[in-house]
């Protein structure tokens, strides 16, 4: 299997994207989170911001701090120590542990998944806990995990419409996806239940509960 | 600390300073100012540094109360501007005395203006960073648009040189605004002519076009197979494109990632013109070099730089 594939793309004069494989893939996906976290550990001056996505890494940067070729030679020179998968620390913490309130007001779509799903609510809440996901990538909203992969039985689309007002903590499925609404917020995700936990919260020293690579395993409360 | 009190908000007034750079990965949008070219010389103007934070006005301005006297500038979009029922030029560094009220009134040319005061508007950091994001409801004043009754804390006025006055791109007064953009980053998710048939006539500004990004009607940008991407990050100035074929400018308060292939994205160098655009304005884009971006970047740059490192006027 070659999973060394890696092109540069210009996404403008300022940004400069890494792209491998175009598939949704942990070990892709590590392969990017790693290759961002070693751009980063080099600590160039005139570096924005690097963001790890599913399955590419965008390095903003000032092209007059920086000039474009060093950046890509450092890219390209990281790409194949990222291939080899050196695991970093944050790769080894163990699981983040969501406690989740299931149906009722809290997931007020668990019956239309159920449905969807041809199963009693309780199998697709076993089916929701029964595994653990990955944070592929955040985006959306200030910490909004993209975590995957949903059991494909219970991996119901989008609602038709989405919500004007999603309350925050409220656990939501699309597709192969899952997440955690960080704020209140619109959103189109079925909605099955909800965690106290907060995912994002400005008074804490670190406000983010979870960063790309973490692993998450949701925990029935009732 | 002296403050300034807002007798009246504006249309869509917020605090803005170089953005919240540098927390992408975790979901964080930039945001920052939409035309950060005007944000830099407002801040030269009153003799600022360059991240200092300023008031975004849109298009139609607030009415402040100073506490004490400070110097202030209006930078980018031309405003009227009086200080209490004096006329006062826009891009030009004036006195607001202790007491006074400075409105901003309508614009005359452009959509956003940059008011800067020395010592810069001091209300908290968040993440870094002073920059209002609205849909998030992170920085400036409690996340949003000012309101009347607001009182905006300012940091002490140091040692202010300010500058006599300077000059920012504005769009045309008629016919539409030439904006350069780059091929890519998803040129390939695209018809052969596709880049041709974005410079081929004119896209005008939809009326839900805001700070997070401008939604676009003109010609029909064609995908080579569908408008589904695997999400990926979405950078100032690209322009996504969705199944309708109708573009949407991504702007200052994008969210960070997004699943539409991008066909092309604005050079930095025009941004801040872009970012002076209200809805029913029109672009007529055109594709440049990265030599071309790279030059009109430095000669923009340039020129801020002589205005911020110049002589005290």
């Amino acid at each position: 299997m070659n999973g060394d594939a890696f092109r540069l793309v210009h996404a403008g004069d300022s940004v400069v994207v890494a792209e491998l494989e175009d598939r949704i893939d942990e070990r892709v996906n590590a392969r990017a989170i790693r290759l961002a976290a070693a751009i980063g550990r080099a600590g160039l001056r005139g570096v924005r911001d690097i963001v790890p996505t599913y399955r590419s890494v965008a390095v903003y940067y000032d092209p007059l701090r920086i000039d474009f070729s060093r950046l890509s030679d450092l890219l390209s020179l990281e790409a194949p120590a990222a291939d080899r998968g050196e695991v970093d620390r944050r790769e080894r913490r163990a699981p983040v542990r969501i406690p989740v309130t299931y149906g009722g007001v809290d997931g007020p779509d668990l019956a239309d998944v159920a449905a969807f799903a041809k199963m009693p609510e309780a199998e697709v809440i076993a089916r929701h806990t029964g595994r653990v996901y990955r944070v592929f990538m955040m985006g959306f909203l200030p910490g909004f995990p993209y975590l995957g992969t949903v059991d494909p039985a219970i991996a119901a689309p989008r609602r038709p419409s989405p919500r004007l007002r999603v309350p925050a903590g409220s656990v939501g499925v699309a597709g192969a996806q899952t997440g955690v609404y960080p704020a209140d917020s619109p959103g189109g995700w079925q909605l099955i239940g909800r965690t106290t936990l907060r995912l994002f919260d400005r008074s804490r020293a670190n406000p983010f509960l979870l960063e790309p690579g973490d692993e998450v395993e949701f925990v029935a409360e009732r | 600390m002296a403050s300034v009190r807002v007798l009246r908000p504006g249309l869509l007034t917020t605090v803005q300073d170089a953005g919240r750079w540098g927390l992408q990965s975790r979901g964080v949008p930039p945001a920052g100012p939409m035309d950060p070219w005007s944000h830099r010389m407002a801040n030269a103007l009153v003799g600022n540094g360059a991240d200092a934070a300023t008031l975004e006005v849109t298009l139609k301005g607030p009415e402040l109360e100073f506490d004490d006297e400070r110097i202030v500038a209006v930078a980018g979009a031309h405003f009227a501007i009086d200080v209490d029922s004096q006329g006062q030029s826009p891009n030009t560094a004036f006195i607001v005395p202790a007491g006074a009220r400075l409105r901003v009134g309508a614009r005359r040319i452009g959509a956003r203006g940059y008011l800067a005061v020395t010592g810069g508007f001091a209300v908290p950091e968040l993440l870094g960073s002073r920059s209002t994001h609205l849909v998030s409801r992170l920085g400036g004043v409690e996340g949003r648009a000012l309101a009347a009754g607001d009182s905006l804390p300012l940091g002490p006025p140091g040692g202010p040189r300010p500058r006599r006055s300077a000059e920012a791109a504005l769009p045309a007064s008629d016919g539409p605004t030439r904006i350069r953009v780059l091929a890519g980053p998803h040129l390939d998710k695209f018809a052969p002519d596709a880049l041709s048939v974005l410079q081929s006539s004119p896209y005008t500004l939809g009326n839900d076009s805001d700070r997070m990004g401008f939604r676009l009607s003109g010609p029909r940008l064609v995908h080579a197979n569908g408008a589904d991407i695997i999400s990926d990050a979405t950078p100032l100035g690209v322009l996504q494109v969705p199944a309708s074929g109708q573009p949407v400018l991504l702007m200052a308060d994008r969210q960070t990632t997004g699943g539409y292939p991008s066909l092309a994205t604005v050079i930095t160098a025009d941004i801040g013109l872009a970012g002076q655009l209200a809805p029913g304005d029109q672009i007529q884009f055109e594709a440049c070099t990265f030599q071309d971006a790279m030059a009109a970047l430095i000669a923009r740059e340039r020129a801020l730089m002589a205005l911020e490192d110049g002589s005290p006027a």
